[in-house]
């Protein structure tokens, strides 16, 4: 693929907007990211395609996000009232399929919280299927592999 | 010898700070790593530990790891169909011969020196065998094999080679076990998948909260909130007819939702319209209506967590299993289940439910282990205190099984379990 640069720059605001509004909890706005058939997707199997015939740890579509965020916010979790803050770093950004209609891109993340003083670190690829709008990408497909989503996680109440 | 009494001591020590009988436990059962490191013993390596579902090692050459406390084990299927639960420790230097959590294999071949095992452990081959001539024969040098048995397609396996038939020691939850497999729909069950997480904490505290109904409707507000009304008036059942049995063993059953304990009864009964979406589904797989209303009702589940010691329970649609790790550490798998051959809407349906609340980022999960962690922590506050598990204990009557039951919300199952751990700790003082 030739290098497009410009598509990459937009592609890495994009993710680092969405990145920005995880960490500072700008739940309402992440929601509004998605398109309406979007799924947000943790697998347990990372060799795993077919996520809706096997366990993910989550798969959310509209109306589980819209809970997600639900639950996070109101205040009745006790464990999401105790995540402090969490910080990600996204980079190593590639464009796996540049269409008119469809953007692939893959990236490395890295994310730290900050749990009762202890500090706990998720490393990541993360997949976007994003889909241009006259007001810019919309988020179709958001695939978190954990590099331990085989193992034993920490239970997780903020949104990878 | 003066070692060994002192450990033997530590047992009787660990059993006396179980008060059964005013319903208390001493909070430093959750953290003294002598008395953990005697549990390993006198718990694990002695009674029927859960390992795995025939299900998950469908076919000959089907392998899955585990562990019997912290001893790693493989469950695995041999050519003739025959399962083993074999020790994963090579026979010449102890290397561990499979890593992978499951799989298909030939063999398990140890990555040290070339040792190369069969599926039922027998040492079939290995480099340069001349130096062992006159040492010893290969038929001598298998995997070692522990004892097992299954109970509707739950292995358990155990160290004790004495111990009392698997069937005697499940006793009266053997019932429970029957009816919990009915969520299949009419297929058998089968694993599908499972979740993996850990958490801060000692052992005993998720075994009491399997049956610990009385934090659902506290620790579990935010996942009621999300669901339907219907839905959620399902879940506040604290008020109604279920209740806690004590089925003997250590073992006991934490019925919530009594109308779920049969799930192939009232299948006369019209489809709730929150479930037009699945059931519509399902006709469209070609399902007569009649097994269509039973799918519908096998999806969601039983009404009950039945909790069987030491480590594993049936809790309303999944298996929970524990393992020790450490005194303060705790490995949980909640295993989700479906139907074996059932059509496709039945088990995406049953895994995404599983994915609403369970796992690590399930909106239930999160907040049990995060109330696990508080328990861990409060508990090292102070030199001395006790875990009350007294709730409801004058208000016992006995089931039509015979057995001591209380109210939904009481603490009658952690007595169960506690009560068994008090006998199993104690007599390894008498041995």
């Amino acid at each position: 693929m030739k290098s497009n640069t410009q598509l990459l720059a937009q592609v890495t605001e994009f993710i680092g907007y969405e990145a920005d509004l995880l960490d500072h909890k700008g739940y309402q706005e992440w929601l509004s990211l998605w398109t309406e058939k979007g799924l947000y997707i943790v697998p347990t199997d990372l060799n795993e395609t077919n996520y809706l015939e096997t366990l993910n740890l989550a798969l959310d579509d509209a109306d589980m996000r819209r809970m997600r965020v639900a639950r996070l916010e109101n205040g009745e979790s006790v464990s999401a009232n105790s995540v402090g803050y969490t910080v990600r770093m996204m980079s190593r950004i590639r464009i796996l399929e540049a269409g008119d209609d469809v953007v692939v891109a893959r990236c490395a993340m890295t994310l730290n919280e900050l749990r009762h003083g202890k500090l706990v670190t998720y490393p990541a690829n993360v997949e976007y299927t994003l889909k241009p709008t006259a007001d810019g990408f919309k988020l179709d497909q958001k695939v978190v592999k954990l590099l331990h989503a085989e193992g034993f996680l920490r239970t997780v109440s903020f949104i990878f | 010898m003066s070692e060994l009494i002192e450990l033997k001591n530590l047992g009787l020590q660990a059993a006396d700070m179980v008060d059964v009988e005013n319903g208390r436990v001493k909070k430093e059962l959750y953290s003294d790593p002598a008395i953990f490191a005697e549990e390993l013993d006198l718990v694990f390596n002695k009674t029927w530990v859960y390992v795995g579902h025939e299900s998950e090692v469908p076919e000959a050459g089907s392998f899955k790891t585990s562990y019997i406390g912290r001893h790693p084990v493989i469950l695995s299927r041999d050519r003739k169909m025959n399962l083993h639960v074999l020790q994963n420790r090579c026979r010449h230097r102890g290397a561990t011969v499979c890593e992978a959590r499951k799989g298909k294999t030939k063999a398990f071949t140890c990555p040290y020196h070339g040792w190369g095992y069969g599926l039922d452990g027998s040492l079939r081959a290995l480099p340069k065998p001349e130096e062992y001539e006159g040492v010893f024969d290969k038929d001598e040098m298998p995997l070692e094999s522990l004892k097992w048995d299954s109970y509707q397609g739950m292995v358990f396996a155990t160290f004790n080679k004495d111990i009392e038939p698997l069937a005697d020691f499940l006793g009266g939850a053997k019932k429970w076990i029957d009816l919990f497999m009915k969520q299949g729909g009419g297929y058998p069950v089968k694993v599908l998948g499972e979740h993996r997480f850990n958490f801060p904490g000692n052992w005993k505290i998720q075994l009491e909260n399997t049956t610990d109904a009385y934090h659902f409707p506290i620790v579990h507000k935010s996942f009621v909130s999300s669901l339907d009304e219907a839905t959620a008036d399902i879940f506040d059942f604290l008020d109604g007819e279920g209740f806690v049995e004590d089925l003997g063993n250590g073992h006991s059953v934490m019925v919530m939702i009594p109308e779920l304990i049969d799930l192939e009864a009232d299948l006369d009964q019209p489809i709730p319209e929150r479930f037009n979406e699945l059931a519509q589904a399902l006709r469209d797989e070609g399902k007569s209506e009649d097994e269509v209303k039973k799918l519908v009702r096998a999806a969601h589940g039983t009404g009950f967590n039945l909790n069987l010691f030491p480590n594993v329970s049936c809790s309303m649609a999944f298996f929970r299993v524990l393992r020790p790790v450490s005194v303060g550490e705790t490995e949980i798998q909640h295993v989700a289940l479906g139907g074996e051959g059932a059509p496709a809407a039945f088990n995406q349906k049953r895994m995404r439910l599983h994915e609403h609340f369970q796992g690590p980022m399930g909106f239930g999960t999160p907040d049990d282990g995060e109330a696990w962690e508080r328990v861990q922590k409060g508990s090292m506050s102070g030199t001395d205190g006790w875990i009350l598990v007294n709730r409801g204990m004058t208000k016992l009557r006995t089931s039509v099984d015979g057995n001591p039951q209380g109210a939904v919300c009481s603490e009658t199952g952690m007595r169960g379990a506690y009560r068994q751990y008090k006998k199993v700790m104690a007599a390894g003082e008498e041995k």
